[in-house]
């Protein structure tokens, strides 16, 4: 039966391309097939996270308006078998995703696929409504910081009222994804902590990602980072949120802070 | 040592539980508000209505804006008319 996932944030740049591409290699890596979808219409990313920019031929847009067919748009990750990547437009305007289009491609794959995840732009606007459209669950990819908790409240808010589910009094099984989560910050309050995200936005953790190097290290070299470093903590961490999407139940792993005293001590005084 | 203490001694306090304690007021506020009518929009357009079927003015010439406060809150309706709006009406009816 296949899942159509929404990974989402109101916010941008809280990672949830980073967390598309992540969560759609883990599950591919467990056997699954799976179609990573851009919904960020004109400013899209996926391609070059996924390091496939200079295979793009055909785009959502066109498949949605009939140009190309979905087999055509397709791109076959060069890693995994199972990974498949459709990519948004670059030139067009988010106003030609319809609906009706949308939820035709949608249950194309579905057909297809076991997991259709749709990386849904920042804002509320027509790209973010319909990345969540059609979703049965999503990813709520949240910074510990004031306006990403906000922002992620509103999505929360639109996931329980806007999407085909919600319409039909259905629910869309939420998850919340934490991620940039800087241990030693959060040991000094000066960051939220994990309890204090998930009593505000009163919704499921499905993970904690670490700030690391290793996210930016993959998004240069155009590979998802639970490829690039397996061993590295934001790796290890996006593979047991895959484990959890499929029902395995993995104890959660809060990032702790590895530097002793004498280091912060130092560090302080460097700063 | 723990990280109160460690605090102390670094005589910084901690930022997070205003962030937590703002948004909780803030989120209490706006999942409120949400699937409401926008409440400022309808009152300026009832208003200008009302006013309009006595007085020629200009609909972008009318304010409405409401002001939180901690005990009591206001609402203010700012509505600029012509000097000579009492002519223009009678020229009209």
């Amino acid at each position: 039966m296949a899942k159509v996932l929404v990974v989402t944030s109101g916010k941008g740049g809280v990672g949830k391309t980073t967390t598309t591409a992540a969560l759609g290699a883990a599950l591919a890596q467990r056997g699954d097939k799976v179609v990573v979808v851009d919904f960020d219409v004109g400013l899209r990313n996926l391609d070059l996270v996924m390091g496939a920019e200079r295979r793009v031929v055909f785009d959502l847009i066109n498949v949605v308006q009939g140009v190309a067919k979905l087999p055509q748009a397709l791109i076959k990750d060069k890693r995994l078998e199972n990974l498949w990547l459709l990519p948004a437009s670059q030139t067009r305007d988010k106003d030609a995703l319809t609906e009706e289009g949308v939820g035709k491609v949608i249950s194309d794959l579905r057909s297809r696929f076991d997991w259709v995840i749709c990386d849904s732009p920042a804002g509320i606007e027509r790209g973010a409504s319909m990345a969540m459209r059609f979703a049965d669950e999503a990813v709520i990819v949240t910074n510990p910081e004031v306006s990403s908790v906000r922002d992620s409240d509103r999505i929360i808010g639109m996931l329980d009222s806007k999407t085909v589910r919600a319409e039909k009094g259905e629910r869309v099984e939420k998850h919340i994804l934490i991620t940039r989560y800087d241990a030693s910050r959060a040991a000094r309050g000066e960051m939220l902590t994990i309890d204090d995200i998930l009593e505000i936005l009163a919704t499921p953790l499905l993970g904690i990602i670490p700030e690391s190097q290793d996210v930016l290290k993959a998004s240069n070299v155009g590979t998802p980072v639970t490829l690039s470093n397996a061993e590295g903590a934001p790796a290890r961490a996006y593979i047991d949120a895959a484990r959890r999407l499929c029902g395995e139940t993995i104890a959660m792993q809060v990032p702790t802070e590895r530097k002793g005293f004498m280091d912060r001590l130092l560090r302080r005084r460097a700063a | 040592m723990s990280m109160g203490l460690l605090r102390l001694l670094r005589g910084n306090k901690a930022s997070a539980p205003v962030a937590r304690e703002r948004l909780q007021i803030l989120l209490a506020h706006e999942r409120g508000m949400r699937g409401q009518p926008d409440l400022l929009g309808v009152l300026r357009e009832e208003i200008l209505a009302v006013v309009s079927k006595h007085v020629m003015l200009d609909p972008t010439k009318v304010i409405v804006r409401l002001e939180r406060g901690d005990e009591v809150s206001t609402l203010e309706v700012d509505i600029e008319v012509p000097n000579d709006f009492e002519r223009k009406k009678v020229a009209v009816g």
